[in-house]
C-alpha cells in the first residue's frame, strides 16, 4: 500500500486563551491572550523568563492549575474544546507532560519500572507481564543501560539524566498525541542535556506525535524545534519558525533578550547588555504593549495601546516599531536623540542592536 | 598515587594572592567508604585575576570553593593566602583571615537570613569586626548598598522576601564587600536567575571588581558565563582538573576530550564545536570509587590501557598559558614541542 | 537518611511547624525565579476566629491582672442572702438565711458556690494563678528547652548525642506521675508547680528547637554568617535564635494550654497551688455529685473559663503554624 504523506494535522488550537488567578490584590493576568497552532509532527518552542506565563499557559492547556483561577478564551485539542472542562479524560490517553525537577516528579517510594507500567496496564490493559515487557522495551529506546535491572530500581538510586529518561518513559508509554516538556533538562548538566533533547526530538519524530518544549533557553528552542514562541508578560511577542526568528528577529524584546546572554564566541570581559528593568505587575499591569517599559525603541502609543499581531506568512509578531522595519529604525533614532525612551528609559547605545 | 602534578602552577611572587597545591578533600561515607570529592589538585591566582572553574555537578568545584575558606577544614592539601597557609592556622588564627576572603552562594535567598532587615545583613561585618558602632560606619554600610545599585533607606526596614533573586545577590556582593576582602569567591552566582538578570549581576560583579581591585574565583556550571567572566579557566571533572589555563585559549582551541565535549554540548545558536562527535559514553562513576589512572577514561572515546594505568600529569600546550592532564590531548601540529609524543593514539583518528 | 554526623531527626512529639517566612508580598517582590508557582496561591489569612480567640485571652488577661482593683465582689466573701420566713419551730417570721449555692442571679453574675461566695469574682482570681502557671511553664520550656535543643542542632556531636539523651529519657517518664510526686515530696508553691510542668515541657520544645536548629544551620545564611568571621555562639543568637524561636512560639502557646490543664489535674488530687483558688481548685469545689446536680453551675462557670482560654491558645497555636508554614520558595533556573 503506497504510504501516504499526512496533511498537518492541527492538533492544538489556541485562540485568545486567558488564565487569570484570583489574589488579594485583584486577578493576575499571568496568561493574557494567547494564540497559536500546533501541528502532529512538530516540535514547538515556548521562550520566556520566569512570569512570562510559559508554565502557567502550559499547565493550564493540561488542566492541571488549581481552583482559584479564571480561565476564558479557547483551547481546542483535536477539535475538542478544553477551556472550563475536565481534562482528565486526556490525561494518560493523547496528552502528557514532563517536569523540570525529575526527582519530584517520580514517586520516591515506588519502583521506576511499576511507575511506567502502572499507566500501561491502566490505561492499554496490558497484563503484567506484557507492561513489563513494553517497560523494558521502552527503556532501551530512552537510552537506558540495563532496563530489566532499572526496573527494580527506586528513583533515589538513578541519576538525573536517568530519572528524567524514566520519566520520558512514562510519558511515551500512553503514546500521547501531545507531549508538553517543562523545562525538561535545566535541572541536569549540560553533557546530559544534550542527550535527552535529542532522544525527545527522535522519539518525536518516529512517533510523529507534537511536542512542546518550554524553556529559557533560546539555544535550546534553536538546535530542536522547528518554531518558536516568545513570551513576556503574558502576551506573545513574536512566533516564527526557528531560522526565521533567529534571522529575521522583529520583536525588540527577543532581540534584548539575545543580546544579554553571554555567547561563546565573543570574546572574555565581553560587556553583556542586560535587559533593564523589571517584570510588569501581572495584576494591575500596563495598558499598553508589556514590554514597553523596558523596551529600546518605544514610543509614547506603546504606552497606551495594545499592539496588534502583524502576521507575515509563517512569522508573527505584536510590536508597533519592529526591528528591522522603517518604523523601528525611526523609532530608535528618535529614542536615541532624545537620550531615552517614551517610557523614561535611558538609552545607552547610539545604534540599532540587530 | 602520582596526582596531576603541579607543573601547571606559576611562580609563587608578591602578586600570587591565592595558592592552592595538592588540595585533598574527602568525606566518609557510611563505614567504610569516602567520597573523593577533591582529589589533589592545586592552582593559583594572581591579584586582579579572575580563575573560573567549570564542569558538571559532582566535578567537586563548589567543594573546593568551601574548602578554601577552610569551612570545613580540606582533608589535605596547603591554602596559601598571601603565603599564609590558612590549613595550619587553628580556628581563631583563620577566623582573623577571613575578611579577606568572602563568599557568594548560588541561593540568594538562603543565603540571608530572612528574619533580619537588609541593612542589618550588610553590616554584620561590621558589628562582628568592628568596636565602633558609629555613623561612620553606617554611612559606609549605606555606601555599599547603594553601590550595589540598591535604595539604602529601604533596606533600613526591607526584609529579603521583599526582593527580587538578583537584588539579593547584590545583597550579598554588599555584605561581601563591607569588610574590604581582597578575594571573592563567588559559588554559581547567577545560576538561579533569570537570564536577564543575569547580564545585570555579571556586569555588577565586574564593575566591583574594577572599583575595588578585587580577585575573583569564579564558579559555574554554565560555560559560557565563565568564559565571559573569567581571564583563566580550569574544567574539573570527578573531584580533578582536566584543563587548565587562558580562558580564550581554552575555549578557541580545547585539547582535553572532555573540554571538548563540554564545549559541544551547549546549545549555542552559534557554537563552533557542535560539530564534535565523540560520543560521551556511560554514567559518571561514582566518587566513592573513582576509576584509576585518568578518572574520565570511563566514558572518553580515545582511553586506553595507558589512562588506566598510570594518572597523566600536566602539560604544556606550545609556550602559552595551557595546560592540559590528558595522555591523548587533541594538540594541533604546530603546537607540539619538540619533544612532545605523537598526541593521538596510533589507532584512532583525530 | 542518616549521615556519620548527623543523629537522626526525630520530629518531636507535637508536630512540627515548618519553617516561618512571612509571606505578605507575593508575585513579583518575590524571588524572579520559580515565582509562577508560588507566588499565586491565594493570600494566607490568619483569620477571624483568630482575632477572636486573641481577644479573649487578652481580656482574661488583662482581668485577671487587674482584678483586684477592678469592681468585682470580694472573692472570698460569703454573700448569704437572708429573706423572711417562718421559723419552723417558734413559728415567729423572722431572718433566715438561704441556702447556697445561689443561682446566677443580677447580682452574682455567675451564681455562687456553696459558701456563697461570687463564683465571678472567683473565676477571674483564679484565672491569676492558672495563668501564671501557664506563663512560667512556658517560659522555663521556651528557656531551658529551646537552648538545649539549640546547642544540641548546632554543635552536634557529643554534646547532641548527650542532650537528646536526656529529651528521651525525660518524654518517657510519665509526666504526671513525676509531677504528683514532687508536689507531694516538695511543697505546693506556684514556682515549684510551674518549673515541674515546666521540666516536662523542656523535652518537646527541645526537640522542635534542635530539629528546627538542625535545619536552619544547613542554610546558607548561616554558612555566610562563619565566612564573615562570626563566632559560634554570635551566629546562634544572631542568625538561629531570631528563626527558631517563631516555631518555638507557636509550640508554648500550646504548651501553656496544656499546662492550665495539668494545673487542673492536680488540683483534682489535691495537689494545686497552696493558698490561692486556681479554675482547677473552684471546678472541684463543685464537682460533688450533688452540686453537679442541682447547681451545676459552681463546676460549669471556671470549666467555661478554662476551656475557653485552653481553647484559644490552641486556636491560635494552629493559626500561627499555619499562617507561618509556607511553602519553601525553591528557586528553580527558571
Amino acid at each position: 500500500m503506497l504510504h501516504e504523506t499526512e496533511t498537518p494535522n492541527t492538533l492544538l488550537e489556541l485562540d485568545d486563551y486567558r488564565v487569570g488567578f484570583r489574589t488579594e490584590r485583584g486577578l493576575a493576568k499571568a496568561v493574557d491572550g494567547v494564540s497559536y497552532e500546533l501541528h502532529s509532527g512538530k516540535t514547538l518552542a515556548i521562550v520566556g523568563e520566569s512570569g512570562s506565563g510559559k508554565t502557567v499557559l502550559n499547565r493550564g492547556i493540561m488542566g492541571l492549575l488549581g481552583s482559584n483561577v479564571n480561565e476564558s478564551g479557547s483551547v481546542k485539542f483535536q477539535g475538542e474544546e478544553l477551556v472550563n472542562s475536565d481534562r482528565q479524560k486526556f490525561w494518560g490517553k493523547k496528552m502528557a507532560m514532563i517536569f523540570q525537577d525529575p526527582m519530584t516528579s517520580l514517586n520516591p517510594v515506588m519502583k521506576v519500572g511499576k511507575q511506567v507500567s502502572e499507566p500501561l496496564r491502566l490505561h492499554q490493559g496490558m497484563s503484567r507481564k506484557e507492561a513489563r515487557h513494553r517497560t523494558v522495551e521502552l527503556f532501551t529506546l530512552v537510552g537506558i543501560p540495563e532496563p530489566s535491572k532499572r526496573f527494580d530500581e527506586y528513583p533515589h538510586q538513578l541519576s538525573g539524566g536517568m530519572r528524567q529518561r524514566v520519566m520520558i518513559s512514562i510519558a511515551l508509554a500512553i503514546e500521547p498525541d501531545l507531549l508538553i516538556a517543562d523545562e525538561p533538562t535545566t535541572s541536569l548538566d549540560v553533557t546530559v542535556q544534550k542527550y535527552i533533547l535529542d532522544l525527545l526530538v527522535e522519539v518525536q519524530k518516529e512517533s510523529n506525535m507534537a511536542m512542546t518544549i518550554i524553556t529559557h533557553d533560546l539555544g535550546v528552542a534553536r538546535g530542536r524545534a522547528d518554531e518558536i514562541l516568545v513570551m513576556y508578560g503574558g502576551r506573545v511577542m513574536e512566533h516564527a519558525p526557528a531560522e526565521t526568528l533567529f534571522n529575521e528577529m522583529a520583536h525588540p524584546y527577543t532581540s534584548a533578550l539575545l543580546s544579554s546572554i553571554p555567547k561563546l564566541d565573543d570574546p572574555k570581559h565581553t560587556r553583556l547588555t542586560p535587559i533593564e528593568g523589571f517584570p510588569p505587575d501581572i495584576v494591575d499591569g500596563p495598558d499598553g504593549c508589556k514590554f514597553a517599559a523596558r523596551c529600546q525603541y518605544a514610543q509614547e502609543n506603546c504606552l497606551n495601546e495594545l499592539p496588534d499581531t502583524t502576521v507575515k506568512g509563517d512569522h508573527s509578531y505584536a510590536c508597533f516599531y519592529p526591528i528591522g522595519t522603517d518604523e523601528g529604525a525611526k523609532a530608535f533614532a528618535s529614542n536615541a536623540e532624545r537620550g531615552h525612551t517614551a517610557a523614561g528609559l535611558k538609552i545607552r547605545a547610539k545604534e540599532e542592536v540587530i | 598515587m602520582a596526582g596531576s602534578g603541579n607543573n601547571h602552577l606559576r611562580e609563587n611572587t608578591d602578586d600570587t594572592l591565592l595558592r592552592v597545591e595538592n588540595l585533598v578533600v574527602e568525606f566518609p561515607s557510611g563505614r567504610r567508604n569516602k567520597v573523593h570529592a577533591v582529589s589533589d589538585i592545586s592552582f593559583d591566582i594572581m591579584e586582579g585575576e579572575t580563575l573560573g572553574i567549570v564542569g558538571e555537578s559532582g566535578c567537586g568545584k563548589s567543594t573546593t570553593a568551601k574548602a578554601i575558606i577552610q569551612l570545613p577544614k580540606p582533608t589535605a592539601g596547603k591554602v596559601e593566602y598571601q603565603g599564609t597557609n590558612l590549613t595550619e592556622l587553628d580556628k581563631e588564627g583563620m577566623r582573623q583571615q577571613r575578611p579577606s576572603i568572602q563568599m557568594i552562594y548560588q541561593d540568594p535567598i538562603s543565603s540571608l537570613n530572612p528574619r533580619r532587615t537588609v541593612f542589618n545583613i550588610v553590616n554584620e561585618g561590621t558589628r562582628v569586626w568592628s568596636t565602633e558602632h558609629g555613623a561612620a560606619q553606617e554611612q559606609k554600610v549605606d555606601e555599599m548598598i547603594e553601590a550595589v545599585g540598591l535604595d539604602p533607606r529601604e533596606a533600613r526596614t526591607r526584609r529579603p522576601h521583599e526582593y527580587s533573586g538578583g537584588q539579593c545577590q547584590r545583597i550579598s556582593v554588599a555584605r561581601a564587600l563591607v569588610l574590604d576582602p581582597k578575594v571573592i569567591i563567588c559559588d554559581e552566582p547567577v545560576s538561579s536567575l533569570d537570564v536577564s538578570v543575569q547580564a545585570r549581576i555579571l556586569n555588577m560583579l565586574q564593575d566591583m571588581k574594577d572599583e575595588y581591585k578585587l580577585t575573583l574565583l569564579f564558579i559555574s556550571h554554565d560555560l559560557s558565563v565563565v568564559k565571559n567572566v573569567s581571564d583563566r579557566v580550569a574544567v574539573m571533572y570527578l573531584g580533578k582538573i582536566c584543563e587548565i589555563g587562558d580562558g580564550d585559549l581554552i575555549y578557541e582551541k580545547p585539547t582535553h576530550p572532555y573540554t571538548r565535549l563540554l564545549l559541544a554540548a551547549i546549545p549555542d545558536p552559534k557554537n563552533k564545536h557542535k560539530d564534535i562527535t565523540d560520543i560521551l559514553e556511560g554514567e559518571l562513576p561514582s566518587p566513592l570509587n573513582p576509576p584509576s589512572g585518568c578518572r574520565f577514561r570511563t566514558r572518553c572515546p580515545r582511553a586506553t590501557e595507558k589512562c588506566a594505568a598510570e594518572e597523566p600529569e600536566f602539560r604544556q600546550i606550545g609556550n602559552d598559558d595551557h595546560w592540559v592532564a590528558c595522555h591523548f590531548p587533541h594538540i594541533e601540529d604546530d603546537d607540539l614541542g619538540p619533544n612532545d609524543e605523537i598526541s593521538w593514539p596510533p589507532d584512532r583518528q583525530e | 537518611m542518616t549521615d556519620e554526623n548527623h543523629s537522626p531527626v526525630e520530629p518531636s512529639e507535637m508536630e512540627l511547624p515548618e519553617e516561618s517566612e512571612e509571606h505578605e508580598h507575593d508575585e513579583v517582590s518575590v524571588t524572579e525565579a520559580g515565582l509562577e508557582e508560588s507566588g499565586f496561591a491565594e493570600k494566607k489569612k490568619i483569620g477571624v476566629g483568630f482575632w477572636i480567640a486573641a481577644s479573649w485571652l487578652v481580656l482574661i488577661t488583662f482581668l485577671a491582672v487587674f482584678a483586684p482593683v477592678l469592681p468585682f465582689k470580694e472573692p472570698n466573701q460569703n454573700f448569704i442572702v437572708f429573706e423572711q420566713k417562718e421559723n419552723p419551730i417558734t413559728g415567729k417570721i423572722q431572718d433566715r438565711p438561704v441556702q447556697p449555692p445561689y443561682s446566677p442571679n443580677g447580682d452574682h453574675l455567675l451564681g455562687t458556690d456553696q459558701d456563697a461566695r461570687d463564683i465571678l469574682s472567683r473565676s477571674i482570681h483564679g484565672a491569676r494563678i492558672s495563668l501564671a502557671v501557664g506563663a512560667l511553664t512556658a517560659l522555663f520550656g521556651i528557656v531551658v528547652g529551646g537552648a538545649l535543643g539549640m546547642i544540641a542542632g548546632y554543635f552536634k556531636g557529643i554534646l547532641d548525642k548527650v542532650i537528646s539523651a536526656i529529651f528521651l529519657v525525660s518524654l518517657s517518664f510519665p509526666g504526671l506521675i513525676l509531677a504528683i510526686l514532687v508536689v507531694a515530696l516538695v511543697d505546693r508553691s506556684l514556682i515549684t508547680i510551674s518549673v515541674t510542668i515546666g521540666i516536662l515541657a523542656v523535652a518537646p520544645i527541645g526537640r522542635l528547637a534542635r530539629a528546627q536548629t538542625l535545619s536552619f544551620a544547613e542554610r546558607e545564611f548561616v554558612l555566610a554568617a562563619e565566612t564573615l568571621g562570626a563566632k559560634k555562639s554570635r551566629i546562634l543568637v544572631r542568625e538561629l535564635l531570631p528563626n527558631v524561636l517563631i516555631p518555638m512560639s507557636t509550640l508554648a502557646m500550646l504548651v501553656i494550654a496544656i499546662a492550665i490543664v495539668a494545673e487542673g489535674t492536680l488540683a483534682f488530687l489535691g495537689l494545686s497551688v497552696q493558698g490561692s483558688s486556681t479554675w482547677g481548685k473552684l471546678i472541684l469545689t463543685g464537682s460533688g455529685l450533688q452540686t453537679l446536680e442541682s447547681s451545676p453551675w459552681v463546676a460549669f462557670a471556671p470549666m467555661g473559663f478554662l476551656f475557653l482560654t485552653v481553647a484559644s491558645f490552641n486556636y491560635m497555636s494552629d493559626r500561627l503554624r499555619d499562617y507561618f508554614d509556607v511553602r519553601e520558595i525553591f528557586v528553580t533556573r527558571d
